[in-house]
């Protein structure tokens, strides 16, 4: 698999980014991604930062004063049983939970530099660096091409071949691109839920996001594209910051470096995945892992 | 269920002790309840659950022929009456009083040019409205509440008969609550523009009694522009510079003299010609151009279409509301997500989802404002209209008031040409339909 992914000319590389960061956002984010990688050898630098972080849907509280920071280039698994607020979490990330009413959050979730839970940030601009990518593969209902050119075409004045660059490229990293590649004008519904749902990725990472949120990416998928997508997010690391939610512990101690374990919107530990799984701290965690509830 | 033994302690067999001898009893005769809090004695037969399933679909089968039925029916016997009575006069003539002459051009052009006006003005209102309502719910509570109440209110106008609508077109469109109406001018609209107002003179040649002997004296009007409706009426002077309605439309001509009505009437015939008779009192015409505008709009086109506006808004916005809420709503996270504004996700992923649903609703709806009769009555009035529509003021009636307005007649070769009359009307309905239909299945064919 990762023999076919090649990479020739990066054109989602720092040029567009830059430009249109320094357009935008001038003092956020991208000082820390252009800091040479060795400066920091093992201590990496960290993506997203929260500071008792809670969150309410109307008076019921989703989320319990949780701190945690996420470190960069790394893939960090968010686990814990139904109903325990990750998706609540995710969303405060991007800023999605605007779009409920009832939700509102105190505390303090930080981007590298950029203050997400300030009414003042710009949360076109945010959801741009930070992608999502949902349960159910949700493809528009348009042609493959103009799926992955979606976002380009929103954040982007591209000339045509520029545009069909980020797509292929897109559609390389997400291990879709020799699927695709003879139909890119075929309607994107046509594709197998798998495909759909690396689509759903190559469409996320065409507008050259810093984090790629997942909301149980892989839940609605046979355990072949499941592979598929494990091997990306594999590929995927050292480009971006992951965040996976996932209800599959042998898919969260395969593919993630840390773990984070919810209960009830209360974060209860974090750490090394292999830590979380072969020596947890707390009896819950042990319990969650074990299958012994949740 | 299944992995619950009858001896095991699942909560669905905690009973009393007679409770349980009771259900041994029972369990004698039908032993498949697997403890469950159910006898099996209460099982309905699938015999009996079919028989009632092939009822049902008995009954929808008689409720569908019927109505296909009726409406069989109706179309055959409209058709066997009708077909007969077409002819290319009932398409391109005027409502002569005489029926083999009459036919229903002017009210074909009125209902073209009310309709296309209709749909021009409530499309991008009925649907800009629902996309208020549907997609940009605003977070204030005030706000929502306020949008909620104009939610049950578009409801509630739904339901309206569309008389109301009439009454209502009358004062708001037509006479404007009388709020641009002047003191000056009874007659006539208080402001205006895209027309020029002539004073009409005519020649010496075109007066009846004044007998000039000289056959070549050609009869000629002249038209003297003048600044308003309400100028003062036009002295004409001799070389004065004036139009000639002509047959290659206007052309100018010079006043060669003004004949104060005495004898020595000049018998250059060519001179004669362009004399112009000074008793004749001028009338004062104007022309219009098609986009003509006034207020208040009067008995036209505009209060016509706006009127219908009325009858129809609530119906698109609702069938717009529909559609907007059958698109998923993954789709707009996943348009949100790539950091698209609440107007990108709209325009490119919510808007183009959504089009068939929303032409469906505006082909029901449109199908009924071509139909729509008694607004209209109120609006134009029962006129004698002899010419289709040539500004957006002009007067106008339309096909189901012109049918209307034959039947009521008593000879029965009118009700022939009525029927006529209501083929030609169908049949523009339903190649409006089809056209929309069609438009819809290639976009739902471009979605896929
Ligand atoms: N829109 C909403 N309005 C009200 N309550 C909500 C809403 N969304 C989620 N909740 C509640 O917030 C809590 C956390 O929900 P969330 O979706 O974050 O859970 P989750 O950990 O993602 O669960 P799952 O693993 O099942 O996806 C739940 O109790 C849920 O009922
Ligand atoms: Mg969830």
């Amino acid at each position: 698999m990762s023999s076919t992914i090649t990479r020739p000319k990066d054109p989602m590389g720092p040029s567009p980014r830059a430009k249109h960061d320094s357009k935008r956002h001038t003092a956020s984010g991208h000082m820390r991604t252009d800091k040479p990688h060795d400066e920091l050898p093992e201590k990496p630098a960290t993506a997203i930062e929260m500071k008792d972080l809670s969150s309410w849907y109307g008076s019921f509280q989703a989320l319990k004063s949780i701190s945690l920071s996420v470190r960069k280039n790394k893939v960090t698994a968010f686990i814990g049983p139904s109903g325990c607020g990750k998706s609540t979490l995710l969303r405060w990330v991007n800023r999605m939970n605007d779009t409920i009413h009832t939700a509102h959050a105190t505390g303090s979730l930080h981007l590298s530099d950029l203050d997400v839970m300030a009414s003042t940030t710009d949360v076109v601009n945010l959801r741009r660096k930070v992608g999502i990518v949902f349960q159910k593969p949700n493809p528009f209902p348009k042609s493959i091409f103009d799926n992955v050119a979606f976002g380009p075409r929103l954040h982007m004045k591209l000339r045509r071949s520029e545009l069909l660059d980020i797509v292929e490229w897109s559609l390389r990293k997400a291990a879709v691109w020799d699927e695709v590649k003879d139909r890119l004008h075929a309607p994107a519904l046509g594709l197998s839920g798998g495909q759909q749902q690396r689509l759903c990725i190559a469409r996320t990472i065409a507008v050259g996001p810093e984090v790629l949120l997942m909301d149980e990416p892989c839940s609605a998928l046979d355990p072949g594209s499941t592979l598929a997508i494990e091997e990306l997010m594999n590929e995927l690391r050292n480009l971006y910051t992951i965040v996976i939610v996932t209800h599959n512990m042998q898919q969260a101690s395969r593919c993630s470096d840390e773990t984070a374990f919810f209960f009830e919107g209360k974060l209860i530990e974090m750490n090394d995945t292999r830590s979380i799984f072969t020596n947890p701290q707390s009896q819950r965690t042990e319990d969650y892992i074990s299958g012994r509830f949740g | 269920m299944s992995g619950n033994d009858s001896h095991g302690d699942s909560p669905l067999q905690g009973q009393s002790p007679d409770a349980s001898t009771t259900e041994a009893v029972k369990q004698q005769a039908e032993p498949v309840t697997n403890g469950a809090p159910f006898d099996a004695s209460k099982l309905v037969t699938s015999r009996n659950r079919i028989t009632k399933d092939i009822r049902f679909r008995q009954m929808c089968i008689v409720t569908a022929s019927a109505s296909v039925l009726i409406l069989v029916f109706l179309l055959g016997s409209l058709l066997v009456s009708g077909l007969p009575a077409l002819s290319w006069t009932l398409l391109t003539g005027y409502p002569e009083p005489e029926p083999e002459n009459a036919g229903l051009w002017p009210a074909l052009m009125g209902t073209l040019w009310v309709c296309t006006m209709c749909a021009l003005i409530t499309l991008p209102l009925g649907i800009g409205t629902a996309i208020l309502l549907e997609e940009f719910t605003p977070r204030n509570k005030l706000a929502r509440n306020v949008l909620s109440l104009i939610q049950l209110n578009i409801t509630n106008l739904a339901g309206v008969p569309s008389v109301v609508y009439g009454i209502i077109g009358l004062t708001a469109f037509v006479s404007m609550f009388s709020l641009f109406d002047d003191a000056d001018s009874t007659d006539g609209p208080s402001m205006e523009m895209g027309a020029v107002y002539f004073d009409q003179f005519s020649n010496v040649a075109s007066d009846p009694f004044l007998n000039t002997g000289d056959a070549d004296a050609r009869e000629r009007y002249f038209l003297i522009p003048v600044d308003s409706r309400g100028a003062p009426v036009t002295v004409p002077k001799t070389g004065m510079l004036a139009y000639e309605n002509g047959e290659a439309g206007f052309a100018t001509v010079e006043i060669l003299a003004i004949d104060p009505f005495t004898d020595e009437v000049s018998a250059d015939a060519d001179i004669m010609s362009r004399t112009i008779d000074n008793t004749s009192t001028p009338g004062r015409i104007s022309e219009k151009q098609w986009y003509y505008l006034r207020l208040p709009f009067g008995r036209g086109v505009v209060a016509g279409a706006l009127t219908l506006m009325l009858v129809i808004l609530p119906v698109i916005i609702i069938s717009t509301q529909e559609a907007l809420r059958a698109v998923p709503a993954t789709l707009r996270a996943g348009a949100l997500g790539l950091g698209a504004t609440p107007w990108q996700v709209v325009w490119n992923v919510t808007l183009p989802s959504a089009i068939p649903g929303i032409m469906t609703g505006a082909i029901l709806a449109m199908s009924r404002a071509i139909g729509e009769t008694a607004p209209i009555l109120i609006i134009a009035g029962i006129v004698y209209i002899r010419s289709a529509p040539q500004h957006l003021m002009d007067d106008c009636t339309v096909m189901p008031l012109q049918i209307y307005n034959w039947i009521q007649r008593p000879q029965d070769e009118f009700h022939e040409i009525a029927a006529g009359g209501i083929v030609i009307l169908l049949a523009i309905l339903l190649t409006f339909n089809a056209v929309a239909i069609l438009i819809r299945h290639r976009m739902q064919n471009k979605l896929r």
